[in-house]
């Protein structure tokens, strides 16, 4: 990743009507980066993809491309390329003459073609089918030929709509993976769209979460998942217990048990704040004192447990205005409990934050 | 048994339905049997067989009438073919790829209009019209009225095959350079050829069939086959009717023949 | 990337260039119509307007329509008794060949999309598609063959004693109206029974419907695009219909059709061949979108 903004997005805003389908997003996303676009269904991701790719032209705003104005620009005038959903590859032609038809309407000699042809199509281990029809493919296949046939253009810029959504789960892990090698071994910048957000968080250097046009928090993984920046975020991204409270001072928050107890709360005292905890930062133990000095405890029943395989969930009562959830690693260490135990929940002040709406 | 085959029942409905279809193709076919057998029986009579002969196809090839319309039935057929094929094609793109211009419901139903009217409207209006304006009726003007017929449908054959194609099949050309012609050209036009094509073949059909239109509209001296054989008919029943209609069957089983192996094609190629 | 290189200057966006790009669009849109646009208003829509503006004028000697003299004495035709009978023989042969038509046809098509072997069926479809792609005169005439006084359907008749000579009656007609259409109402039907979705019958047997019950609630309603289309196919022509009732018919099974262009030939009256066109459109049109309205969907 250098320094260079690879893609700059200003002040963009698309209409369709009345609606806005993107509302006002600025963004820039760096040279070499593998940047995704996470959110709901209908959140905007889908469009602002094909405004940079230039499949829809803004409203307003502006698009850079490495400082180039291309905001207006058509598609076929732009050094960016698009692995598309439905894969679309042309049925009528060939593996090899689909992912050599950039190179050919670029007028590339035909030698020059075929060979960087090749290439791509090792590059994604298809080499047994260049002759082969996209109807005598496999789905794992035809998007592979699909990012050959992108890739093999040396584009300045990947854009990539939810290209995994139809394969199943472990070809889509595979796949992940696969990716994310490919981007790190040709350097390009890659921006990747998805409503799945465990393969934002696997595979992003940072990830731009939307809903309903805006954009709602740009950062690396980690900060998406251990700092969100509103409910919103904290909701969308893994699991997440939302507990009411009131801030009494800075960084102490009273429960609806009465508790008070510590937590990230920067917030002026009497603020109606709502806590968020990460069911796998919560720790149960049986007695108060076992619980490590300077963490929070909070007297709870289990009211349910649910079987994960590699955890367990407990669903916990204890008088908050809320069920909290809790997930405990199934290993030997640690004790299994069953339903109307009593427990004591305890958890650090850096495991909580508090979101004031 | 899942699916349509649950719905056998193997009782008595099963065997009504299948009587109903046996016999439904002995209908079908039986008449036009009995005409293919009797253009080759060496007696007048329809009743009675006079043994094999070739008479009536040798009868039939020196008719020289018959023949100079066979010729004009396929050059009107070709170019009206042709030109509507080109028309009809253009106009299912503009209705299916292009939402939103001027007046484009009302073309829409302009386009429709051409199907559901009669044929013998069809003929009354062509005629009425060519000699208002003052056009003398010949083969130029049967040529004319196949194509008014012809466009729309061709444009209902283009553009269900349009709307089965997936739209960003043209994206993905233009992502790749290729510009509005070159994404026509190379991606557009030979995805959604076989519904060109079955769409020409379709025009070609009507237009070698047209009884109604043509005999309306056509001139003193140039008239085509069917309208021909029409006339023949009409004065007296030969059995040289029988081998010209042998012969047509023929050429309709070759174009069935053709349709098929369009419609196989088109469907091999889909991923979707 | 020389491609790439040749490009104008290019501003942010602002709605006024979107709202220029949109137009641009449409104005693309209009010029792949304009062709054939331009070719059915002047062959097809102008026509339509000058068979109505006929009808409203006089006859010459040669029936040829003389402008100036407008009046209604075609329209005041139609009610004569000798149009009513024709429209009404037309009108019920129609009917008649509909309804029959969907009566043999949806078995038939119900057969091949169901009770036949998948390998089987494309055979039986091919088999379908040949009578449905040949000539329709050649169709017609071969039962004029047929039904000729010498041939053997005449001869079954009077050896049985059922029935005599039938060529150049109304049941004649029918017959060839019935053979000409039915596998126009075939193939839609087959079409809209072939993309069903099976699912949906095994579970209302599912849900305890029985045989008959399932296809009256399910197959049926379901199919009803085809019907209607296959209907509209069938329909139509054969009120207009003027080859079969020219070669099957004679003087007293005169039709809509015949009368209409005996109207431009021997009748020798221009103005009321056009008045008649105009009505049994008028009546066509309506009837479609009635038709249409009641559940189907493109043709």
């Amino acid at each position: 990743m250098t320094d260079r903004c690879a893609v700059g997005i200003h002040g963009v805003t698309k209409r369709f009507g009345d609606v806005a389908a993107v509302d006002a997003i600025d963004l820039e996303i760096a040279d070499g980066e593998f940047f995704s676009l996470l959110g709901p269904s209908g959140c905007g991701k889908t469009t602002t993809l094909r405004m940079i790719a230039g499949l829809e032209f803004p409203t307003e705003g502006s698009i850079k491309i490495f400082g180039e104005e291309m905001a207006l620009r058509p598609p076929n005038k732009r050094p960016v390329n698009t692995v598309f959903q439905s894969y679309a590859l042309f049925p009528h032609m060939t593996v090899e003459q689909n992912v050599a038809f950039g190179l050919e309407m670029q007028d590339v000699p035909k030698a020059e073609a075929r060979m960087r042809a090749g290439d791509a199509i090792d590059m994604v281990r298809l080499g047994a089918m260049t002759k082969r029809k996209p109807s005598q493919l496999s789905g794992g296949q035809q998007q592979r030929v699909a990012l050959a046939r992108a890739l093999v253009n040396r584009p300045k810029v990947l854009l990539l709509d939810e290209p995994l959504g139809a394969l199943d789960l472990k070809l889509r892990q595979a796949m992940q993976i696969e990716l994310k090698d490919i981007q790190q071994q040709v350097g390009i910048t890659f921006v990747f769209v998805t409503h799945d957000q465990e393969e934002a968080l696997t595979m992003s250097d940072r990830i731009g979460v939307m809903s309903e046009g805006k954009l709602l928090q740009v950062a690396p993984a980690e900060d998406i998942y251990e700092r969100p920046a509103n409910r919103f975020v904290a909701e969308f991204i893994g699991e997440t217990n939302f507990i009411p409270g009131t801030v009494v001072e800075r960084d102490r928050v009273r429960l609806g048990n009465g508790q008070v107890v510590t937590a990230r709360a920067e917030q002026p005292a009497g603020t109606a704040v709502t806590l968020t905890l990460r069911p796998e930062k919560l720790h149960l133990h049986e007695k108060v004192d076992e619980a490590p000095a300077d963490y929070n405890n909070i007297t709870c029943r289990i009211v349910r447990r649910l079987y994960f395989g590699d955890s367990r969930y407990y669903e916990l009562e204890a008088g908050l205005g809320a069920i909290v959830d809790c997930r405990v690693e199934n290993i030997p260490r640690l004790r299994t409990w069953s339903v109307d135990d009593e427990v004591v929940l305890s958890f650090h002040r850096q495991a909580a934050e508090a979101l004031s709406e | 048994m899942t699916g349509r085959e649950g719905t056998a029942t193997g009782g008595w409905v099963d065997r009504v339905l299948g009587i109903n279809g046996w016999f439904v193709f002995l209908f079908l076919y039986a008449p036009i049997m009995v005409l293919v057998l009797y253009s080759f029986s060496g007696d007048r009579n329809v009743g009675t067989w006079g043994g094999f002969s070739m008479e009536w196809y040798e009868r039939m090839f020196a008719n020289d009438a018959l023949m100079r319309s066979l010729r004009n039935s396929l050059v009107v057929a070709l170019i009206s073919t042709v030109v509507s094929t080109v028309l009809g094609t253009a106009a299912a793109i503009a209705l299916e790829r292009y939402r939103r211009w001027a007046t484009r419901g009302a073309f829409d139903a302009l386009m429709y209009l051409p199907v559901i009217i009669p044929d013998v409207t069809m003929a009354v209006m062509l005629l009425m019209w060519f000699t208002t304006i003052g056009w003398s009726l010949s083969l130029n003007t049967i040529m004319l009225s196949h194509i008014a017929f012809n466009i729309s449908f061709v444009a209902i054959v283009v553009r269900a095959r349009l709307a089965n194609m997936d739209p960003a099949l043209d994206e993905a050309a233009a992502d790749l350079y290729a510009n509005r012609w070159r994404t026509f050209r190379r991606v557009t036009l030979p995805v959604i050829m076989p519904g060109v094509m079955g769409g020409a073949l379709l025009a070609l059909t009507l237009s070698l069939d047209d009884v109604v239109v043509t005999s309306l509209v056509q001139g003193p001296g140039a008239t085509t086959l069917p309208v021909y054989v029409f006339g023949l008919i009409k004065r007296d029943v030969t059995p040289e009717i029988n081998a010209v209609s042998t012969l047509m069957l023929a050429a309709s089983m070759v174009l069935v023949m053709v349709s098929l192996v369009l419609q196989r094609r088109g469907e091999s190629e889909q991923t979707r | 990337m020389t491609l790439l290189e040749e490009h104008p200057p290019v501003e942010a966006a602002n709605p006024e260039l979107e709202a220029q790009s949109v137009k641009a669009a449409a104005r693309r849109g209009l010029l792949h119509a304009l062709p054939a646009y331009v070719y059915l208003v002047f062959f097809f829509a102008l026509p339509l307007v000058i068979v109505f503006v006929f009808s409203f004028a006089s006859r010459s000697t040669t029936g040829r329509p003389v402008l100036g003299g407008w009046n209604l004495d075609s329209y005041a035709r139609l009610v004569e008794p000798v149009i009513r009978t024709i429209a009404a023989r037309s009108l019920w042969l129609a009917l008649l060949n509909t309804v029959i038509c969907l009566l043999i046809g949806y078995p038939f098509a119900y057969w091949i999309a169901t009770r036949s072997k998948s390998s089987n069926r494309n055979l039986l479809l091919v088999l379908v598609l040949i009578p449905f792609w040949s000539n329709f005169l050649v169709r017609t005439y071969a039962w004029r063959v047929l039904l000729d006084s010498n041939g053997p359907v005449t001869g079954l008749g009077e050896a049985t004693g059922l029935w005599g000579q039938m060529l150049f009656t109304q049941p004649a007609v029918f017959i060839g109206l019935l053979y000409g259409y039915l596998p126009f109402m075939v193939l839609p039907l087959y079409a809209a029974i072939e993309r069903l979705d099976w699912s949906l019958v095994e579970g209302a047997r599912d849900l305890y419907a029985t045989g008959w019950e399932a296809f009256r609630k399910v197959t049926l309603p379901l199919s009803k695009p085809g019907v209607i289309a296959g209907s509209i196919l069938v329909f139509i022509p054969s009120l207009g219909a003027y080859v079969t009732p020219d070669i099957l018919g004679g003087a007293k099974t005169t039709l809509l059709g015949n009368y209409i262009v005996t109207q431009f030939t021997s009748g020798r009256n221009w103005p009321f061949g056009a008045a008649l066109s105009f009505v049994i459109l008028a009546a066509m049109l309506i009837a479609t979108i009635f038709y249409f309205r009641s559940g189907g969907k493109t043709l």
